[in-house]
């Protein structure tokens, strides 16, 4: 029987795109900026977290720069990313919502009763229906929108002093001055 | 007491799945020829098994049985009925149970329909169909089983995600797996044919209509996504090289190679070892979907909720099929007999040039699709490969094919001569620079230019081809018409599909060249202009259905002063889920479509419009249905009939395709 060397060419192929696979898959879903970038944020309305207050709604987005902040009480990584959000809030002025994500209303007060609020409003994702429409990978992670409404930029993971210095603040500093 | 028999039946699916991998293929090797008609009755079994499975799993969501925990977390009794039959498939186990009851569905054709089949083939292919079985209905039993219960049943499901209630989603489903997992069928036999070191024009002409069915309902599948996206998503987009989507597209690329290779190997006996790899390819890319789709490695707009242990389940699976089968491959393609030349001008040139750029397709949308996950790994950067990369890739090479599109099926079998080609490539170049030229000067667009040129070579050349084989012109019209109506339905299905894909290429140049779009705010009885058209806000109102509450907007359309219809856009609010959605108001013309979407407004600042003036986007659908309507009237072909008599193709020599 003739075998070719040739005819393991896709075998070969196969073992390949297979082991990354495999790796992929052990790394846990990867950290890819967003598809939704340069796409309008979905449409929303989160309840809020306390009942005075009133829901968050893609609405008040609108005509601003603003960022929207995935968090949860449970998660670790949003204490660490806290200090700055509390900064950014209150001496740079920056708009920032957060969304209480897989989370209870208890649970998130009483964490933002701990830690302070940087959020001019807050909405309960519970189920994810948000997270899922914006493909979020984890927490935290914080969105960028324009004016108008529209995605500019996505933060996997906290964000540091340097990708605010560097990265976001110069975002905002530009996005502000479009019509 | 419904989930408990479904679930039952399923394990007994599961055990008649082992038994047809196993037995019939020792049947196989020891020429015992009952052991190899065992697979004809658990083939049958198991697909009877499987659907009173999935009647169980439909009972408890129509009846809205919550004390399911599938049930219970996605549906509602307020959910209208549709909805709680299409329910069943709108969640991951569910979903699953659909994927094998259509393996299993296709597997029971091969009893029903090939009798003719020589036994040993049969047995091995339903022997390999039922290890795809036994993975995949082990993976719906040990890893998403729809059947398990809640200890406390709650009052009320939570209800199915809104944007899922939609009928075109809701039919999108079955279609893609009617085409996906079809493709099992080929995968098996080019399996069997590589363990028997063996094929011919019999197991050509067997699997050839299978692999057109599956494509058929593949194309529709996918075009029912992609209007979904159109009119539900509110994006005023219908393809955004999605990973989801191209999981889809690349099964359906590979299979229309194997469509067009499986005729050499039928006609010409040739393609052989080629056509086997591509049957393994088109599947593995099929199970490569429902991994990507279902692991989550891969970030998408359409995330569905995933679960790492589920994909590792499918990776091996994947792994074990496509790798079992390559190795297979490996070892023994070299046994299948050698195809005879080619002539340099001829048609199966022409259909091995349409595999290579086929293939070629494929590999870019692979490469753009898993490129962002190899640079992970390597290299840890974050990259996305973007639409662009796409449009510019893709676009290329789909342009390289249509010129041979336009010239290959005029070629005959075995050679032909220069000559003959001269007068059809005259009209066809001339046409096509016609119509270059006057879009240059008219419509100003370099790039719509070369698209509405390719469209008309395409059409073109269809159309010479068609007017060979009636003799057009050489014969009287009575003559003419006779023979038109002896052609064999496969030149209708070739002339239907051909012309589907012109009428797409017009669709996707038209959509991607001159549309146009607004946002503002608009308060009642304002007027805006866009792309010729005037658009009023007539009012918002309120009002309230059975499962949502909704602000309906109504938009008075009018052109050159002239009214020409109203169109309605809804917000609507689901209070079981909180969620909202906009249904878009799509005012429909052949060559145009004005979209409008309603968004977040009041009385006070008025209401966020977008417009959107779309044209000929419809097309772009009308072309896909035409494709799966051109691979349905090639099925009804009586050449792909089975029969143990020896295939003479000297009575269709003239007519052939």
């Amino acid at each position: 029987m003739k075998t070719k060397l040739y005819a393991f060419i896709p075998l070969v192929i196969l073992i390949v795109i297979g082991l990354f696979f495999a790796i992929e898959l052990r790394k846990g879903p990867s950290k890819m900026p967003s598809v939704m970038i340069n796409r309008p944020m979905p449409e929303f309305v989160l309840q809020p977290i306390l009942e005075d207050q009133e829901p968050f709604a893609f609405s008040d987005l609108s005509g601003q720069v603003s960022l929207v902040n995935i968090f949860g009480s449970w998660c670790a990584a949003c204490v660490v990313e806290h200090p700055v959000l509390m900064r950014l809030a209150h001496r740079e002025g920056v708009a920032i919502y957060g969304v209480a994500w897989r989370d209870t209303a208890i649970d998130a007060s009483n964490w933002l009763q701990k830690y302070g609020n940087p959020y001019r409003k807050i909405g309960l994702d519970a189920e994810s229906l948000l997270a899922i429409d914006l493909g979020v990978t984890g927490a935290p992670e914080t969105f960028l929108v324009d004016k108008s409404g529209n995605i500019r930029f996505k933060q996997v993971g906290p964000i540091s002093n340097q990708a605010w210095e560097q990265t976001i603040k110069p975002m905002i500093l530009l996005l502000e001055a479009e019509e | 007491m419904t989930a408990e028999i479904g679930n039952f039946t399923l394990i007994l699916a599961f055990l008649l799945a082992i038994v047809q991998s196993t037995v019939p293929f020792l049947g196989a090797q020891t020429n015992n020829s009952r052991l190899m008609q065992l697979a004809n009755f658990t083939a049958i079994g198991q697909l009877i098994f499987i659907l009173i499975a999935f009647i169980a799993l439909t009972i408890s969501f129509v009846t809205s049985d919550f004390s399911v925990e599938l049930v219970a977390r996605h549906s509602h009794t307020l959910k209208p009925l549709l909805y709680k039959f299409t329910g069943v498939w709108a969640n991951h186990e569910g979903s699953m149970l659909l994927w094998v009851a259509i393996l299993c569905l296709y597997g029971a054709a091969v009893p029903i329909f090939g009798k003719a089949l020589p036994d040993k083939l049969k047995a091995l292919a339903l022997s390999v169909q039922g290890m795809i079985a036994t993975g995949f209905i082990g993976f719906v039993l040990f890893t998403s089983n729809p059947f398990s219960r809640l200890a406390v049943a709650p009052l009320d499901g939570n209800g199915l995600n809104p944007l899922l209630q939609d009928p075109g989603l809701a039919f999108h489903p079955p279609f893609l797996y009617l085409g996906y997992v079809g493709f099992s069928m080929a995968f098996s036999f080019c399996v069997a044919a590589l363990i028997e070191g063996r094929v011919d024009a019999l197991w050509a002409r067997w699997l050839r209509p299978w692999v057109l069915a599956a494509w058929s309902f593949l194309t529709i599948g996918i075009a029912l996504g992609s209007v979904w996206a159109y009119y539900e998503l509110g994006w005023g987009g219908w393809w955004f090289w999605d990973p989801v989507e191209n999981a889809s597209l690349l099964p359906w690329l590979a299979g229309t190679a194997l469509l067009h290779s499986i005729m050499v190997v039928e006609r010409r006996h040739s393609l052989v070892s080629w056509t086997v790899l591509l049957g393994i390819l088109t599947f593995s890319l099929s199970l490569i979907g429902t991994f990507l789709v279902r692991s989550g490695i891969i970030t998408s707009v359409h995330a569905f909720a995933n679960d790492p242990e589920r994909g590792f389940y499918i990776l091996v699976m994947l792994l074990l099929a496509t790798g079992g089968a390559l190795t297979l491959y490996a070892l023994r393609s070299g046994k299948l007999r050698r195809g005879n030349g080619f002539k340099m001008l001829s048609k199966e040139a022409g259909l091995a040039i349409n595999n290579i750029l086929l293939v070629c397709a494929t590999a870019i949308v692979f490469l753009g699709t898993f490129y962002p996950l190899f640079v992970d790994i390597l290299s840890d950067e974050k990259i996305t490969v973007g639409p662009p990369f796409f449009n510019l890739n893709f676009g290329y090479i789909i342009a390289v094919l249509i010129v041979f599109m336009g010239i290959g099926p005029m070629l005959k079998w075995r050679g032909d001569n220069w000559r003959s080609l001269v007068r059809p490539m005259i009209i066809l170049a001339s046409g096509s620079i016609i119509v270059f030229a006057s879009i240059i000067l008219f419509g100003k667009a370099s790039m719509g230019a070369i698209g509405f040129a390719l469209a008309f070579w395409l059409i073109a050349g269809t159309c010479i081809t068609f007017s060979k084989k009636v003799q057009l012109g050489k014969r009287s019209p009575a003559q003419s018409w006779k023979l038109a109506k002896s052609l064999p339905a496969g030149v209708y299905g070739f002339v239907l599909a051909h012309l589907g894909v012109a009428v797409m290429v017009i669709g996707v140049t038209g959509m991607s060249l001159w549309a146009k779009e607004s946002i503002l705010m608009m308060q009642p009885q304002q007027t805006t202009e866009l792309g010729g058209y005037t658009i009023e806000l007539r009012d918002v109102r309120d009002l309230t259905r059975s499962n949502y509450t909704a602000e309906t907007a109504r938009f008075n359309l009018s052109k050159a002063g002239k009214h020409i219809g109203t169109l309605s856009s809804e917000r609507r609010f689901y209070p079981v889920r909180e969620m909202q959605t906009t249904e878009a108001g799509i005012f429909v013309r052949p060559t145009k479509n004005v979209y409008v979407a309603l968004g977040q407004g009041d009385t006070e600042r008025g209401w966020a419009i977008r417009i959107y003036v779309h044209p000929f986007v419809n097309w772009i659908w009308i072309g896909a249905l035409l494709m799966a309507l051109g691979g349905f009237v090639a099925l009804a072909d009586r050449r792909l009939r089975l029969s143990r008599k020896p295939i003479t193709n000297t009575r269709v020599q003239q007519n052939e395709n």
